[in-house]
């Protein structure tokens, strides 16, 4: 999640002080993604260091509003007009936990997909009840927030659909591949073929 | 609360012997008033027949089936139609809008099969429309409405009258996705008012409407609504 970028283009309104950005930003994006007051300070004395905003006077209060340079303009501009690479999000647990569970001697995989898939199913019938009430034009940013969620927590689901058909036609791999315990020593004889490859 | 729709260990072969199908084992599920249920599965894993059990559109092979209080099986066939009737309404993917009727007309016609006067049930047809949001559009042919709009003439016809028990197959058929949307909060909105509904579905952005999503595999029903697995139940090597 880009905070730098969220915060030029709340700047882009008009001028705002640290406390103004944190509640316009966790507004446009119904509250999904909680800022901490220190995040946004150190995101904008980052931003002026680049020359992206720029601090005014300070304000009768004490408080320090920024605006937008030109610079931070343009740089706004090309984040709106580049596509998202999505190749260095973080590694996908879920997809490598399943991945290891079908490669893990003694792990029920069909009832691992099953309990994920339950409970990405709750998420999502969590989020349908957040979009169910009133339907205010008001509402629009944050609603799209919240379809981006429905999406990828349906995205998901059909996923784990998917895993659990490929499972049907899985051949469990055999219980040889256990690996050795402190009392059930690995025996070279029943651990590797004819060939001597281990299994 | 008495469920509205109940099924007690309901079984459905199709055929016998070796080629035997199992369409459903043992199924049991009640929905009770102001409860929406979504049942999702992939094809073939026995949702259309659970939805043509409860309607009473087929009969199980063993176990029995409820609906307010009442067991299909015990019922005459026209006891049965008089059910199907006034009680279940239906929501097909396809729409079985009848082409030659108006959209009033077809919302009025199960009303007056049931032996409503005409009166009343081109009254109680136009509330059904106002409701659905085509107030003003009840004398259109299905032909001259968009596929939006004939969904919600669909849905007006199975919520007219006193209907108890919604049930819905794929309800959003080929509905763009905001014009589905809009078909989900109507069912919900209804259901909320006091009717029980089962939706059946692929889509789990659609199921996540209901209240309980069961998942039908191989003709058996996983209810979400139990607690989540033990972390122990999860490996076979600690049973």
């Amino acid at each position: 999640m880009s905070i730098r970028h969220g915060l030029l283009a709340l700047l882009e309104r008009g001028p705002m002080y640290g406390y103004q950005l944190r509640a316009a930003f966790e507004e446009s994006t119904g509250g999904a993604w909680p800022l901490n007051i220190g995040q946004v300070y150190t995101t904008l004395n980052r931003l002026d260091r680049d020359g992206l905003v720029r601090a005014l006077a300070e304000s009768e209060a004490g408080q320090r509003p920024y605006e937008i340079t030109d610079g931070g303009r343009a740089e706004l501009t090309l984040w709106f007009a580049t596509p998202i690479d999505r190749a260095d999000r973080p590694r996908d647990e879920l997809a490598i936990k399943l991945a290891l569970a079908l490669t893990t001697p003694g792990v029920d995989v069909r009832a691992v997909v099953q309990t994920q898939r339950t409970a990405s199913m709750r998420m999502l019938q969590e989020y349908t009840r957040l979009k169910g009430g009133e339907q205010r034009p008001a509402d629009l940013p944050w609603r799209l927030v919240l379809d981006a969620m429905v999406f990828r927590a349906e995205a998901e689901i059909r996923w784990l659909d998917h895993c659990e058909a490929s499972l049907v036609r899985h051949t469990p791999i055999p219980s040889q591949a256990r690996p050795a315990t402190a009392d059930e020593p690995a025996s070279h004889d029943d651990s590797r073929d004819e060939s001597g490859v281990r299994r | 609360m008495n469920p509205v729709l109940e099924l007690r260990g309901v079984t459905r072969t199709h055929g016998t012997g070796e080629t035997a199908v199992h369409a459903l084992r043992d199924v049991s599920l009640a929905v009770a008033p102001g409860e929406l249920v979504a049942v999702m599965g992939p094809s073939g894993s026995g949702k259309s027949t659970l939805l043509n059990l409860a309607g009473g559109l087929d009969r199980p092979t063993a176990g029995e089936v409820c609906v307010e209080g009442a067991s299909l099986g015990g019922l005459s066939k026209r006891q049965l139609a008089r059910l199907r009737r006034r009680s279940v309404g239906y929501v097909f993917q396809a729409l079985n809008l009848l082409p030659s009727l108006t959209a009033m007309e077809n919302i009025a016609l199960p009303l007056e099969l049931d032996g409503s006067g005409p009166r009343a049930s081109r009254r109680a047809a136009a509330e059904a429309l106002d409701e659905v949001g085509l107030d003003g559009l009840g004398g259109r042919f299905p032909d001259e409405l968009s596929g939006g709009q004939q969904q919600r003439v669909a849905i007006a016809r199975a919520l007219v009258g006193e209907r108890r028990l919604v049930l819905a197959d794929e309800p959003t058929g080929a509905l763009d996705s905001q014009t589905g949307e809009a078909v989900l909060r109507l069912l919900r909105t209804r259901v909320d008012a006091g009717a029980a509904g089962v939706l059946v579905t692929h889509e789990a952005r659609h199921a996540a409407w209901a209240d309980r999503v069961l998942f039908l595999r191989d003709g058996v029903l996983v209810d979400t609504a139990g607690p989540l697995a033990r972390p122990e139940d999860l490996l076979e090597s600690a049973q």
